[in-house]
């Protein structure tokens, strides 16, 4: 097994995925590909890319379900069925079981600032974590025969050659519809701890006790069309009164 | 244990970054390619780029799979085997061009028609039209008219603009931004990064669709309309809007045709048209002095209510008398169009009071003086912070053209057209009719070596403009600006392969192609289309179509059904120009447009299709592409980018004009105006002044800039026109009162659908066929992830969309006893299919769909002939004919818009039924063999591998 660092990291970075805006376009997913492809660790595969059977890496997925509210959720009225789009990358969880379930220490969490990552040369891709990995964030591949998952672009985010502004993870930077939010969550007044507070952010499936750094926006709170009424005009009856009203109008234009 | 950092933090991304424009849709976003060791390693949206701002979506960032795909085609390909075989051998470039010479050049010279020549997804419709004009054929459009010809023709007829690219909701400003018909636009990151920042703002973001996918999933509220009546649904807002008095009077009175006069004399060649001075000037009736006085006039207070006596005697009314009398009627209450769209009552009145409140009680001013045509002076603009955006799903139905018609109405009922929080104009729009050209094809505009006398392609103003023989026949192989279809302003695409194989109205010599997948998911009645592509003349043995030229820089399902193929360069292989002249990339705010150029070389045998284009003019000695001496203009399609002048001064690029490149708009050529835009990150952004960017149409400054920028060479103001007088002429004609005269088989259909203002009535397939046999309706919707069938062989994005599946409301599964990995056949009145279905219930409960254009032939796009995307994977084509069903008149007519001949994808009718499992869907073809040399199809990518650290 491979332990988690003795004190907790100093900075907790992470990403916050605000559901209320994420509309299922896979910018990031392929924007991550295509980062990560060519950058840390070996590429990231595609088998049988023009064939039948096409699978490949992804570091970050989105899953898209439907859901039928039964009333009172937030997320919409009883009955009115709604599609969720759900991006899923790893959480860079604080206690994360893949990495002391890792035999080797290739799994390990930074301490500096909690990125959880893997050594390839040390992965002897035994898949352990991605069993142990409570959110199916790790992905083995075939090709190398080691585990890949999400870096935090972690060769963006402290790369001096790239502009201050584009130290971020390929995703957070591709996403066009602004639902992907990078920053440090131990750092309560980061912009991503203040949407986290603002917004009710929260940790997916708590109840795995892993303490995921990665926060959840959920969708903000809707009203019903239904509910809206028209201040009724006087004399709302037919063409005649419409016609004297336009008169009194255009009288005082 | 503990670990140190292991990892190499700061490794520089690539060698070298060339910034140029996106093309993986046409959204044309600006792109930073990072290049390494020669190679594609990273694609990013371009921060400074107008477009996008940086983010990028899936599609964009998936390039280098389309740049690298196996799919390339790798030389030019001539037939050798029977159409559809596959069979071809590579030939030279020269041999391909001189051969495409060889048949064309008679063509020209004996009857230029018989050239059909038509383009898909192409960005360069300047050139291609300017090329088929020079050429002389009557027969060339783009593929407006299977696309969203309705949006723009709607749109330009009644407020001088559309959505997309004429146009913007004020992303900054708006407070309720409602949208139909839409799962993913064209323009599809600014939608994105738009819904972004309204949720951030809390404004209220509304979707009318019948399926909540894409950006409806997101909507604060989703209205699941039934397909083809939102029209309907929007009349009955305009209804409440008039009963509650929340119309914007002053606006209409000074910015639209509600005070003209129509004359009312029913039976006579003018009735319900504008009552006009001699000098052509509508009329209206002025209240202080009581006197009929022209439009414009200083000072005027019209009348919008009333009947008034004309100078000569006749009577005539204000067209806002007709409008508000037609929607004040019950017919259109939210209780009477309830059932018809499947939206409550409670609903529409909530819309239309969240409308109607928020454009008068949020009410912005932006304070900024401005002047408007009539030289009048206003403090502030006013703005009603309501916007709208919609495409296909309105357009693509029988009744669009009618359906957008009331959306504009709708704007500018409340004011909120180029207002602060509105919907905003681009430039060059907006652009009255007035400014366009009328159509070109009639007999005395072309004939043996000449040019076509003007553009193809425009707005009929009446009947007299019709592309028409002296018995009312239809002059153009796709029977545009016919009687067919009036005002097809983007040509009828979808009808050239049936007609030119039917010989109707005319057999034609060459089909020439770009870009457009004909024999697969941009036909209906794809295997129709199909055995048309491979029937041949059983007296001489001929193909029926005797020559295909089509260009395609990938193994699409079509070419195997071309003679010649000239294989195109990818997008980061080419020069290209996103242009003013063309269809722009301007914001509300500033002036746009873009470059592509090579920022890769090619590795094989292909060339630019413009650059192709250009050499063919230039061996067929077109004037305009060959000097006196017969010696070619332009070396490539970069240098006519340069060099090309459309009017003095004016030419394909706005930007770094001038010998030392400090003009805008208009001015000399600069020969460095290439690497200018290079150095720019390959766009040009001119600001608008502050005090032109709102009420364009009406703007004094914002017209002096428009004609300083060259967009015109006078003012174009725009009077919005409600009442559409256009329509009314043919109406005239139908009812045999004004000439011409329409034929008698067509006036029934245009009495029907011709009202002058917005109207609703039935889609013609569901009018056509039983709601007994075919009770439910079936369409499809726009992945965000893929183009058409573009996108569908990249080895990442298809492995978002692998295969589709028919998605069914959970009430008719229950019904039919359909379950998630069940089969079922889907019906309609021309077809059937059979597909794997899935349960959902986020939709309109009469409407079944699935994602577009994921369906491939067996072979094709170098994917294997077990692809799920071939197995699985389906299209609704199959299902939809070109011509609608038979009804007794001995007519077939064709399955479009009336108006404009848009065709009319989303009018399809089914029945569904449960079937055998099955492994593959129906109907299925046979594999498709793959043109050319076989192409190397690893069994395994590991991009970037060399990269890794």
């Amino acid at each position: 097994m491979t332990l988690l660092p003795s004190a907790p990291p100093p900075k907790k970075l992470g990403l916050v995925i605000d559901l209320d805006v994420c509309v299922g376009c896979h910018a990031c997913v392929i924007s991550c590909k295509e980062w990560n492809t060519g950058g840390y660790g070996s590429a990231l595969s595609d088998q049988d890319p023009y064939g039948a059977d096409v699978t490949g890496t992804f570091l970050n997925r989105i899953h898209t379900f439907e859901i039928v509210p039964e009333g009172g959720e937030i997320v919409g009225e009883a009955g009115d069925a709604r599609i969720v789009h759900f991006p899923k990358s790893c959480l860079h969880c604080d206690d994360a079981p893949c990495v002391t379930v890792c035999p080797t220490g290739a799994s390990y969490k930074r301490e500096e600032d909690g990125i959880v990552l893997v050594d390839e040369d040390k992965c002897i891709g035994c898949g352990l974590c991605a069993w142990s990995c409570a959110y199916g964030a790790r992905e083995m591949d075939l090709a190398a025969g080691v585990m890949k998952k999400c870096t935090l672009c972690v060769d963006r985010i402290y790369n001096e050659t790239l502009a201050e502004v584009d130290r971020v993870p390929s995703c957070v930077r591709t996403c066009p519809a602004n639902a992907r939010h990078y920053g440090d969550l131990s750092d309560p007044g980061s912009n991503v701890s203040i949407l986290v507070a603002e917004r009710g952010g929260f940790d997916l499936m708590p109840e795995q006790g892993t303490r995921p750094v990665n926060k959840y926006l959920p969708p903000r709170p809707r009203d019903r069309l239904a509910d809206k009424a028209m201040p009724l005009a006087e004399n709302s009856d037919g063409a005649k009164g419409f016609f004297a009203w336009l008169d009194g109008v255009l009288d005082r234009i | 244990m503990r670990f140190e950092s292991r990892v190499a933090l700061s490794e520089p991304v690539g060698d070298e970054v060339r910034k140029t424009t996106c093309y993986m849709c046409a959204c044309r976003c600006g792109i930073d390619v990072h290049l390494k060791d020669g190679k594609i390693r990273y694609i990013e949206g371009n921060r400074d780029h107008p477009v996008n701002r940086g983010v990028l979506c899936a599609k964009g960032s998936a390039g280098i799979m389309q740049h690298y795909s196996p799919a390339r085609l790798r030389a030019p390909l001539l037939r050798t085997g029977p159409r559809g075989s596959g069979e071809f051998k590579e030939i030279s470039w020269d041999e391909a061009l001189k051969l495409a010479v060889e048949w064309l050049d008679p063509v020209r010279q004996a009857d230029p028609k018989k050239l059909a020549f038509f383009t898909g997804r192409d960005q360069s419709q300047s050139l291609t039209g300017f090329w088929a004009q020079q050429f002389g054929t009557p027969n060339y459009a783009a593929h407006g008219g299977f696309c969203s010809v309705n949006m723009a023709a709607a749109g330009i007829m009644t407020i001088g603009g559309a959505f997309w690219e004429f146009g913007a909701p004020d992303w900054d400003r708006t407070k309720l931004f409602v949208m139909f018909g839409v799962a993913e636009d064209h323009d599809s990151n600014p939608i994105k990064m738009g819904i972004a920042k309204l949720k951030k703002r809390g404004a209220r973001f509304v979707s009318v669709n019948p399926v909540r996918t894409g950006y409806s999933a997101v909507a604060d509220n989703w209205i699941g309309i039934r397909p083809g009546t939102d029209g309907l649904l929007i009349l009955s807002v305009v209804h409440e809007l008039l009963k509650a008095r929340r119309i914007d009077v002053d606006y209409l009175v000074r910015y639209s045709n509600a005070p003209w006069l129509v004359i009312d004399a029913p039976g006579e060649a003018d009735h319900g048209l504008f009552a006009r001075d001699g000098d052509g000037n509508a009329l209206i009736y002025e209240t202080v002095t009581e006197q009929v006085v022209p439009v414009g006039r200083q000072g005027a207070r019209p009348s919008l209510s009333g009947r008034v006596q004309l100078p000569d005697g006749r009577h005539a009314v204000p067209s806002f008398t007709l409008l508000a009398e037609k929607y004040l009627d019950k017919q259109y209450a939210p209780e009477a169009v309830a059932e018809s769209t499947g939206v409550s009552a409670e609903t529409i009145r909530g819309l239309a009071a969240e409308i109607g409140r928020v454009a008068f009680d949020e009410a912005i001013v932006v304070d900024q003086p401005w002047t408007d045509m009539n030289g009048q002076r206003h403090d502030g603009f006013v703005g009603r912070p309501v916007s709208f955006h919609a495409m296909r799903g309105l357009s693509a139905h029988s009744n669009g053209f009618q359906t957008v018609r009331a959306l504009h109405m709708l704007q500018v009922l409340i004011g909120a057209v180029d207002c602060p929080g509105g919907f905003r104009f681009e430039p060059p729009y907006p652009k009255p009719v007035a400014a366009h050209p009328s159509p070109h094809g009639k007999a005395e505009h072309f004939g043996s070596n000449k040019p076509l006398s003007g553009p193809h392609l425009g707005f009929p103003r009446g009947p007299e403009d019709l592309l028409v023989d002296e018995d009312g026949k239809p002059l153009r192989i796709d029977k545009a600006f016919s009687w067919d279809a009036p005002i097809s302003a983007h040509g009828m695409m979808h009808m050239v392969i049936a007609n030119a194989h039917a010989g109707d109205p005319y057999p034609i010599d060459v089909l020439f192609l770009y870009m457009a997948n004909m024999a697969w998911n941009s036909s209906m009645n794809t295997a129709g289309v199909i055995k048309m592509l491979e029937d041949k003349d059983e007296a001489t043995g001929e193909y029926r179509i005797p020559k295909i030229i089509y260009s395609d820089a990938y193994a699409s399902e079509m070419v195997n059904y071309a003679d010649l193929v000239l294989p195109d360069t990818t997008y980061l292989e080419r020069h290209d120009c996103i242009s003013l002249l063309d269809r722009p990339i301007s914001e509300p705010d500033a002036v746009q447009d873009a470059i592509r150029w090579p920022v890769v070389k090619p590795d094989r045998d292909v060339r630019a299709f413009q650059t192709v284009l250009l050499d063919l003019g230039a061996r067929l000695k077109l004037p305009g592409f060959v000097d006196h001496r017969g010696k070619a203009l332009y070396e490539d399609y970069a240098d006519y980018i340069v060099r090309h002048e459309r009017r003095p001064g004016i030419g394909p690029l706005a930007g770094f004009r001038g010998s030392d490149g400090d003009r805008t708009g208009r001015g000399a050529i600069n020969k460095d105006q290439l690497k200018r835009y290079i150095e720019n990150g390959s766009f040009f952004s001119a600001h608008i002044p502050l005090e032109a960017q709102f009420y364009k149409h009406a703007n004094r400054a914002y017209q002096d800039f428009a004609v300083k920028m060259g967009f015109f060479d006078t003012p174009q103001p725009v009077t919005f026109q409600l009442y559409q007088e256009t329509l009314q002429k043919f109406r005239l004609s139908a009812e045999g009162v004004r000439a011409p005269l329409a034929p008698e088989a067509h006036r029934q259909r245009i009495l029907d659908t011709f009202d002058p203002l917005p109207d609703w009535y039935q889609p013609f397939e569901e009018a056509a066929v039983s709601a007994g046999d075919f009770p439910y309706h079936a369409i499809t919707q726009r992945p965000a992830a893929m183009y058409h069938s573009w996108g569908s062989m990249n080895a990442w994005l298809r492995q978002i969309h692998t295969k589709n599946v028919l998605y069914v409301p959970g009430q008719i599964c229950d019904a039919q006893g359909l379950v998630d990995g069940d089969w079922a056949w889907v019906i309609s009145h021309h077809g059937r299919i059979k597909v794997p279905v899935a349960r959902m219930e986020a939709l309109n409960a009469n409407t079944m769909w699935t994602w577009n254009a994921i369906g491939k032939r067996g072979g094709a796009w170098a994917l294997d002939r077990d692809a799920p995307e071939a197995q699985k994977g389906f299209l609704m084509n199959h299902l939809i004919h070109e011509l609608l069903p038979p009804r007794g008149d001995g007519l077939r007519w064709s399955n479009s818009d009336p108006v404009t001949g848009q065709a009319a994808w989303y009018d399809l009718r089914v029945r569904i039924e449960k079937a055998e499992p099955g492994a593959v869907s129906e109907p299925h073809f046979a594999d498709a063999e793959r043109p050319g040399q076989p192409p190397t199809v690893p069994a395994e990518l590991r991009y970037g591998q060399e990269w890794a650290k």
